[in-house]
């Protein structure tokens, strides 16, 4: 048994299509595989490993450098709270408490019946909307105690389904290259010299 | 069109009240990051008028205007350009899409707002210098500036504004767009290549590994900034010498600088470079207005959480990288942080090393070694737990990392003169001195701070303790704390 389904199978040749080699294609097929595990299985790595021609050992060796690949189930909504300065200094750690007080659980763990796992998190790109979080990377800005409290409420009641997605699921709209307009990728080894535009113009 | 002076509700943060824009001209548009909306409002006129060149020209328009880095280094794009050997091929074009410096908010904005703006300047930067294909690497945790992207890109394919043949000319490129995964240090842009190539997003030795030279798959490799690209489309469609009359000789154009932290209106503001002062941007009514509740300016992080911080002695201190340096600090990523009266330095600093020291990625001893230290002990200074000599310590395990002088900012109050940036380092990266950056300021212009955390204790709750009364009968007294 492969272990993507057949659309993402599709979907993994199309991108490691797009890169001169295909281990450039790594972090984007263990994202492929989160989106349809919903965190990353010695399986999947291992499939993964064979697809780029890497071996699973160094497919492991690159997910679990990178924060966002999970390598046990977690809750349907990952709620992130950013600790870093700009939050903190508008009360993050404040947030962080309440939060850890709402959901029964201290940060890194999971609520028991598997809906929501909190974490504490990193600078977010959103320092002037402190303080911040995430719910599945989604942005929530200057969050407080009574806002914390309705997103959880509406999470758990299905009502922002539209807007935010499982664990896993990243952009909902991916790239697609037409392959009639596209130039494709071509390895390094077999290029040999400047591209057309610049050959015929003159190099600078 | 929106009142001058109001954030715009769909582009979080954003005030639009600054005039000229060259990056965030699209913005006030809600629709601003589709290709109607786009093509309506001269998108790919400086695409038009790059391809009415040759590539040579191009390149030197991008020279002549001096587009300095956006991403940190504040180097300059033409001259970066230029370092490429030119006799290797392919050459690629790396996107840094990874914003994550504390602090740093505008890249995400640019990709969220403008996609067809980056997608723009990335083809011109293509076209002047002959990179044969572009990797557009955004942070992971950014999911709404992928869909943007990745919409925007197919539209533009579609359009023949991307791909083979572009607008029927000769020049052809494709953008891929690429997931990061979450990591701080990927940013950089030797390890932003490694783990584009597929591996742990470490950072390699420069030399030999400067990326125009020896970059993705070992060829000549272009990394720039979102915000550097986004400037491009401007610069070919009003050239060069408008773009330099704007801003200071040395530091022309505009920038995008996110404020944060105790000011009235924290936002980002597109400033004009070179000539607006800290004080125009933290007091100016049409910046941040002043200090939340009027308090009084404790210290502020002119450039992102990496940057030796300032007090209000350097409000006057204009957004020019020689100026910054020369005051013991540096412009970075175009973040200010911004602390009032009622901060707790030490405790400000430890949020900065956290972050640091968390976002090692392990390859050098003091940096490793070192961050995790630094936090470790400022966290029992932090907690009334440290001992005088904690202090001492914190700078000896700096100096493993930054031997020598630590730059930072002068302090009459203090009689201290500033030393200027940049310092000396044992590490392969900055992050090693980033984690110690914020405790040396801290603790260099605040030294009081840290004084009275060691002569106060947190409570310790004691277990209650058997005493033997007058009576002489032997009864518990209860807990003591
Ligand atoms: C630890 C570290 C993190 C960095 N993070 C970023 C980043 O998130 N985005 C960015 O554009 N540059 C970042 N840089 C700077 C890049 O290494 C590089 O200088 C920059 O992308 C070059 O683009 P520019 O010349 O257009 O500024 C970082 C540098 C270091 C040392
Ligand atoms: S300084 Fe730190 S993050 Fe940078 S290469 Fe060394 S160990 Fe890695």
């Amino acid at each position: 048994m492969r272990f993507f389904t057949s659309e993402n199978q599709r979907l993994a040749t199309e991108i490691i299509g797009r890169y001169p080699k295909a281990r450039s294609a790594t972090i984007p097929l263990l994202h492929l595989a989160q989106e349809q595990h919903g965190w990353i299985s010695d399986d999947a790595m291992i499939e993964v490993g064979r697809l780029v021609d890497a071996t699973p050992a160094e497919v492991k060796g690159t997910a679990t450098f990178y924060e966002m690949f999970k390598f046990a189930p977690v809750g349907k909504y990952l709620i992130n709270i950013c600790g870093t300065m700009s939050c903190q200094l508008l009360g993050a750690d404040h947030l962080m408490h309440h939060a850890e007080t709402k959901l029964g659980v201290v940060a890194g763990g999971t609520t028991e019946d598997g809906l929501f796992t909190l974490e504490h998190a990193e600078c977010q790109a959103a320092c002037t909307e402190a303080p911040t979080l995430q719910v599945n990377y989604r942005h929530q800005y200057r969050v407080t105690t009574e806002s914390f409290d309705q997103l959880v409420d509406d999470l758990a009641a299905g009502n922002l389904d539209g807007e935010i997605p499982p664990h896993g699921t990243l952009g909902r709209v991916r790239q697609a290259i037409p392959a009639d307009k596209s130039v494709g990728a071509v390895p390094p080894t077999e290029v040999d010299g400047p591209p057309v535009w610049l050959a015929v113009e003159g190099a600078s | 069109m929106t009142d001058i002076g109001t954030p715009i509700d769909w582009a979080p943060g954003f005030i639009a009240n600054t005039t000229p824009k060259i990056v965030s001209g699209r913005f006030e548009f809600e629709d601003s990051f589709t290709i109607e909306r786009a093509m309506a409002t001269g998108a790919y006129n400086g695409l038009k008028a790059a391809l009415a060149k040759t590539p040579a020209a191009v390149h030197d328009e991008v020279r002549g205007a001096t587009v300095l880095g956006r991403g940190g280094a504040g180097f300059p794009a033409g001259v970066k350009w230029g370092f490429m050997p030119p006799d290797k091929w392919p050459r690629y074009l790396v996107v840094n899409g990874d914003e994550s410096e504390p602090g740093t908010y505008k890249d995400r904005l640019l990709m969220e707002r403008d996609p067809h703006q980056l997608i723009e300047g990335c083809l011109i930067a293509c076209y002047a210098t002959g990179l044969s294909q572009c990797f557009l690497y955004v942070r992971g945790e950014m999911p709404l500036a992928h869909e943007r992207i990745a919409v925007a890109l197919n539209d533009a394919y579609e359009a023949r504004l991307v791909g083979k043949n572009i607008l029927g000319s000769n020049f052809s490129v494709d953008i891929v767009l690429h997931w990061g995964a979450g990591a701080y240090v990927v940013g950089e842009e030797t390890a932003l290549i490694e783990s584009l190539e597929g591996n742990r997003g470490m950072p390699r030795l420069k030399p030999p590994f400067f990326p125009a030279a020896v970059g993705l798959y070992g060829q000549p490799t272009i990394v720039n900034n979102i915000e550097t690209l986004a400037n491009l489309p401007w610069i070919l469609s009003n050239g060069a010498q408008a773009y330099a009359e704007i801003g200071s000789e040395s530091s022309p154009g505009t920038r995008l600088v996110a404020v944060s932290g105790h000011v009235k209106r924290p936002g980002v503001y597109e400033i004009v470079n070179g000539l607006t002062t800290f004080r125009d941007l933290i007091y100016g009514d049409q910046y941040c207005k002043g200090i939340r509740d009027d308090n009084e300016l404790k210290a502020f992080v002119p450039g992102g959480g990496s940057a030796p911080w300032f007090t209000p002695e350097q409000l006057d201190v204009p957004f020019e990288g020689r100026e910054a340096s020369a005051e013991g600090s540096m412009l970075g990523s175009g973040a200010v942080i911004v602390m009032d009266e009622t901060t707790d330095i030490p405790t400000a600093a430890l949020s900065l090393t956290k972050f640091y020291a968390h976002e090692s990625c392990g390859k050098c001893v003091p940096c490793r070694e070192g961050g995790t230290w630094l936090e470790k002990i400022l966290t029992r200074v932090v907690k009334g737990q440290g001992s005088p000599r904690d202090l001492e310590l914190l700078l000896e395990v700096g100096a493993t990392i930054c031997p020598g002088d630590f730059p930072h900012a002068s302090s009459s109050r203090l009689g201290l003169e500033a030393q200027p940036f940049p310092y000396k380092m044992t590490t392969i990266c900055f992050v090693g001195p980033s984690a110690f950056a914020p405790i040396h300021s801290a603790l260099t212009l605040f030294p009081e701070e840290f004084e009275a955390k060691l002569t106060r204790r947190d409570t310790i709750p004691l277990m209650s303790m058997p005493v033997a009364d007058a009576t002489g009968t032997d009864e518990s007294v209860g807990a003591v704390s």
